[in-house]
């Protein structure tokens, strides 16, 4: 039992925690960006300041050491848990009615898994595929018309909302493929464990890829809380209106705000 | 006399044309100034004044602060806007070119822009990616009601706003002292002198 939620805590690790994917697709420019209330605020709090104490005492050295390993072993570990999230990606791709890119990265998956030897090359990015974006159960909820409820902050896992923790289950009751295959499939190769380390291993890949974008930020911030709330925020907001990276034009119809202080 | 007004006209017209800095070019000015001093040899310190000096020069720092206080810069008196923005010049400046200093020898490429209106034109751009970091999507928010004297109001990284990121900070403070102004004064206050 205590495997079984180990297995579902580490699970949501990556999806509460992941700030960088997006995803493509049609922008939904009349969309304002909605208030997410923090209910829980006091203990919000208190669990954030777990987490960074959690952070600074072992998950960012893991993440230094792991930035000491030689280049190509970072990259391609890498890409072999980018090409492993391609599992849930692509039924949430269908979900939101988006077929074309569900065969494009299922093709993605095919090319990668095989040719690029477990996914640990990207074979398909240089084969000149579209460039991959992850989607989540919590996306697809959110582009379902679900709104985001309060904002949680979870212990071990950070940021999240009452609907993307709910999307986040979805992995473990039947929706991510390799945790069936880890967890409930009778094979020799594949297990609990296993499937427990490939997430481990993705959470610190990602730790160690803003090693100083978090430093910095926690530098320059009044309120380090606020500033890490407004941030996943902003990007789950951006991911579930299918807003490619650097693409926001979103942001730009909702000029009130600035038109405002013209009158100052 | 009607000759004479016509050449008038005319020439105004071009005056303001020849002085009118188009968003794309002041952006990518700006980071060629900001570049050129992040990769000289002096020290962070140095580097910070430096930046400092540009970003006086090509931030709407009035907007900005007005634009982070969100709905609680419509209570304050004209004293308290007089303090407030100060304070918020000090602590942006500070926050602003400390961000900046962490990168040495950056590449950004201005890559195309978009008009939204008379006020605001967006600029798009890239951080050219190195071993240690992958490329960057900036947009820049730039305030165009001056066509002479455009100023940035916002970044936006890889789809985040700093701006409303800023804005929400302040706005927590706030809740968090019962929207007492003085307690979001005293926050800058700290973070200027420490």
């Amino acid at each position: 039992m205590i495997k079984k939620l180990s297995v579902i805590i580490v699970s949501i690790f990556l999806l509460a925690f992941n700030a960088n994917a997006g995803s493509d697709g049609e922008l939904k420019l009349d969309k304002k960006p909605k208030k997410v209330k923090d209910c829980f605020e006091n203990l919000n709090r208190a669990t954030f300041a777990f987490n960074q104490k959690l952070d600074k005492a072992i998950i960012k050295p893991l993440a230094e050491s792991y930035r000491d390993l030689p280049d190509p072993i970072q990259k391609g570990t890498n890409n072999f848990v980018t090409n492993l999230s391609s599992l849930v990606t692509i039924p949430n791709n269908v979900l939101q009615g988006d077929i074309k890119l569900a065969i494009i990265n299922t093709a993605r998956l095919a090319v990668n898994t095989t040719v690029g030897i477990f996914g640990t090359i990207d074979v398909a990015n240089k084969m000149g595929f579209p460039k991959y974006e992850k989607e989540d159960y919590g996306q697809t909820l959110g582009a379902w018309g679900v709104g985001p409820g309060c904002y949680v902050v979870l212990p071990i896992l950070g940021p999240s909302t009452i609907r993307d923790t709910a999307g986040s289950f979805m992995n473990v009751l039947g929706g991510d493929p390799y945790y069936n295959a880890s967890v409930h499939g009778n094979n020799e190769y594949l297990n609990e464990t296993f499937y427990m380390a490939t997430k481990a291993v993705e959470g610190i890949d990602f730790r160690s890829n803003n090693i100083e974008s978090f430093d910095n930020l926690e530098i320059n911030s009044i309120d380090f809380y606020a500033s890490v709330k407004s941030l996943y925020l902003q990007n789950r907001e951006n991911k579930i209106n299918n807003i490619r990276k650097g693409n926001i034009e979103i942001f730009y119809k909702n000029e009130e705000d600035w038109e405002e202080i013209e009158n100052n | 006399m009607r000759k004479f007004l016509i050449i008038l006209l005319f020439f105004n017209i071009n005056f303001f044309n020849v002085f009118a800095i188009e968003a794309d070019i002041f952006v990518q000015s700006t980071v060629n100034r900001a570049s050129q001093i992040l990769a000289k040899n002096i020290s962070q310190e140095e580097k910070i004044n430096e930046l400092k000096i540009i970003a006086k020069e090509t931030v709407d720092i009035r907007g900005v602060g007005f634009y982070s206080l969100g709905a609680a810069r419509k209570n304050l008196n004209e004293d308290q806007k007089k303090e407030y923005l100060g304070l918020f010049e000090s602590y942006f400046l500070k926050s602003f070119s400390s961000r900046l200093s962490e990168y040495t020898n950056p590449e950004i490429d201005v890559l195309s822009k978009e008009v939204l209106s008379e006020n605001y034109t967006i600029v798009n751009s890239i951080l050219k990616g190195t071993s240690d970091r992958p490329e960057v999507k900036i947009d820049w928010r730039v305030y165009t009601k001056n066509p002479e004297k455009p100023l940035i109001r916002d970044l936006i990284i890889e789809g985040l706003s700093l701006a409303r990121t800023q804005k929400e900070e302040f706005s927590s403070i706030l809740n968090s002292n019962d929207n007492n102004i003085n307690a979001l004064f005293k926050t800058l206050e700290d973070f200027s002198n420490k």
